[in-house]
């Protein structure tokens, strides 16, 4: 089964249909997608302003990074749960939307990196690390959420 | 109204093709500057992270996010109403976000005019006092409102025609 049949038979399974049905159930999830996203910035926010000496600077980075990953884990199961359940309503429309593979893409990069290079950083010993790599860190994290939230908004433009 | 949305840089920037766009997603990126920060922040006041940092701490270092965020939201957002006046001035989601603005802002007003006068008695505490708290969760609610109410604004005919 190829993707493209994949999608279609997803977007027109029963359950899908009859969500579909509903005017109002898609801009529901998406209220709470976003709610998602307002979490993740914090979290993400948090660490990064942090890594790039801003913020909350005066803490040590490994314990931000601690209290924020709880919430970074929370955002995510959210945005991630209801952006699934969006992305099944729509599945052959957004196949072909070049928006929502950069931000799947993007997505797949960030976690990767934030839950390995990005973590190691942050959870190391402030002393251990220099201010440039924890810059880069923060940086390449930064702009790598903000294609995944740019991507996201696109997706839904005309 | 009527005047502003016959302004030549109103009917520009309604039928422009890419700067209303750009616009929007400038306003709904900066939502994760300006609700995250806030977020972060209630949710100290909460007593729910960042149990070992001074509420004054995150209050002077996050705060000042917070406020540069909702300066981008507000000029972003003035210019969305620019481009469709009447339509906004008629959209209900619009008026009721523009209400719940109002008293979150009101709320934080309030907090830093009482209970965060004497933050110096619990700013170490793990849980601040129940006033604290209670800012922070109405806090916390108006951002829920204010982002269902800024989504809604797009379908405001699927509710109500």
């Amino acid at each position: 089964m190829s993707v493209l049949e994949l999608c279609r038979w997803i977007q027109y399974s029963e359950p899908l249909v009859a969500m579909r049905a509903s005017p109002w159930l898609f801009p529901v999830i998406a209220t709470i997608h976003l709610m998602g996203l307002a979490v993740i910035g914090g979290a993400v926010l948090l660490v990064d302003l942090r890594l790039l000496g801003l913020g909350l600077r005066d803490q040590p980075a490994a314990q931000l990074a601690r209290d924020a990953e709880r919430w970074l884990r929370g955002g995510l199961m959210v945005s991630v749960s209801t952006g699934i359940l969006l992305f099944m309503c729509f599945a052959t429309k957004y196949y072909y939307l070049r928006f929502f593979w950069i931000k799947m893409a993007a997505l797949l990069l960030v976690l990767v990196f934030t839950f390995s290079v990005h973590r190691r950083v942050a959870m190391a010993d402030d002393a251990r690390v220099t201010p440039g790599r924890s810059r880069a860190v923060a940086l390449v994290s930064l702009s790598l959420w903000t294609l995944v939230a740019f991507g996201g908004r696109w997706i839904g433009f005309p | 109204m009527e005047w502003l949305a016959e302004t030549p840089w109103s009917i520009a920037l309604h039928e422009s093709r890419y700067v209303f766009l750009i616009v929007l997603t400038i306003h709904v990126l900066t939502l994760t500057v300006f609700v995250g920060t806030a977020v972060m922040i209630d949710l100290r006041l909460l007593g729910m992270t960042m149990s070992r940092v001074p509420v004054s701490q995150v209050m002077s270092r996050l705060l000042p996010w917070t406020g540069a965020g909702l300066l981008l939201m507000i000029a972003s957002g003035a210019l969305l109403f620019y481009a469709a006046p009447l339509v906004r001035y008629h959209n209900v989601f619009f008026r009721f976000k523009m209400a719940v603005l109002v008293l979150a802002v009101a709320n934080a007003w309030v907090f830093h005019r009482t209970a965060y006068r004497s933050v110096a008695l619990w700013d170490l505490d793990p849980v601040p006092p129940r006033a604290a708290r209670v800012a922070g969760g109405l806090s916390l609610l108006s951002w829920a409102l204010m982002i269902t109410a800024g989504r809604m604004m797009a379908y405001q005919g699927y509710w109500f025609d």
